[in-house]
């Protein structure tokens, strides 16, 4: 009886840590923060780019449309790969992309967006990458969803794709 | 002559004073950086990490240390920014609490065995 007992308790544990380690099996190793509550935009203050003057968080988000931020540079490879997306998504009227140019030098950022393109309304300078920080990103590409009321309601690191482009014209119909 | 005396002390003192605060404020920030996870490296923490986030991280909580919050606050604006995984030490939360309390049932599960194994 304990014998049978015991086998019983070894077969639950070792199915227990089957189940945890093939769950595991599935699951990316790298971390990436859940969105579940929806985040307020944060207010900063930022230089905008190709000028010497500065701009409040609140005057860029200002029309009651959906907005894309975007963090880019130009040293950032899959930056590229992804631009040819974010030009065909700023055709769309009921979007507007803001860039957010991350440690970046100005002349290569300017070649950049004259070579492939200018998707955005507005950029702006984050210099020390502290304004990525204010957005909770931790590097480049990463893309932001912000909508009317002013809540990112979806984070997107790496490049996107035609597959994420797509989600994000249908949330935005 | 009396006059100066005076100015260099005065001088002295405060710029002493000056040193203790921003000795008190780096001894602040490393403490911080330590206990907060760099989250693009591998089992690093900021304060160890050379990397770009790294780095960002370390001038924010510089700002927010001279902006005068507590070490608390700034630990909760990156808990808002990043979730509970980028502070080391996790929170007693409704999401952690089997980590809490799991050791403390597995301790008590453990001397209920012992006892129960002396007793016999």
């Amino acid at each position: 009886m304990k014998n049978k007992f015991s086998l019983f308790i070894i077969v639950i544990f070792l199915s227990f840590c089957f189940v945890i380690f093939y769950k595991g099996l599935n699951t990316p190793n790298n971390y990436t923060p859940k969105i579940n509550e929806k985040k307020n935009i944060p207010i900063f203050k930022a230089k905008v780019f190709n000028s010497d003057s500065y701009i409040n968080s609140d005057e860029i988000f200002e029309e009651n449309i959906f907005y894309i931020v975007n963090i880019w540079a130009s040293w950032c490879v899959p930056c590229r790969t992804e631009h040819p997306l974010l030009m065909q998504l700023s055709k769309n009227e009921s979007i507007k992309l803001i860039g957010l140019n991350y440690r970046d030098n100005f002349d290569n950022a300017k070649k950049f967006i004259d070579d492939f393109g200018n998707p955005y309304s507005r950029i702006l300078i984050d210099k020390d990458g502290t304004l990525g920080v204010e957005f909770g990103a931790y590097g480049v590409p990463e893309t932001f969803l912000i909508n009317k009321n002013k809540n990112i309601i979806k984070k997107f690191v790496g490049p996107i794709n035609q597959e994420i482009v797509n989600e994000i014209k249908l949330i935005i119909k | 002559m009396k006059v100066l005396k005076i100015f260099i002390i005065l001088f002295l003192v405060t710029s002493f004073s000056g040193l203790k605060f921003a000795e008190a404020s780096d001894v602040l920030k490393n403490k911080i950086l330590k206990n907060v996870r760099c989250l693009i490296c591998q089992g690093q923490s900021v304060y160890d990490s050379e990397s770009e986030f790294a780095s960002s991280i370390k001038l924010i909580v510089d700002r927010k240390i001279n902006e005068g919050l507590k070490e608390k606050q700034i630990y909760q604006f990156l808990r808002e920014k990043y979730g509970d995984w980028v502070i080391f030490d996790p929170q007693l939360n409704k999401n952690t609490y089997v980590l809490w309390l799991l050791p403390l049932l597995l301790f008590l599960l453990g001397g209920a065995i012992i006892k129960k194994k002396l007793k016999n």
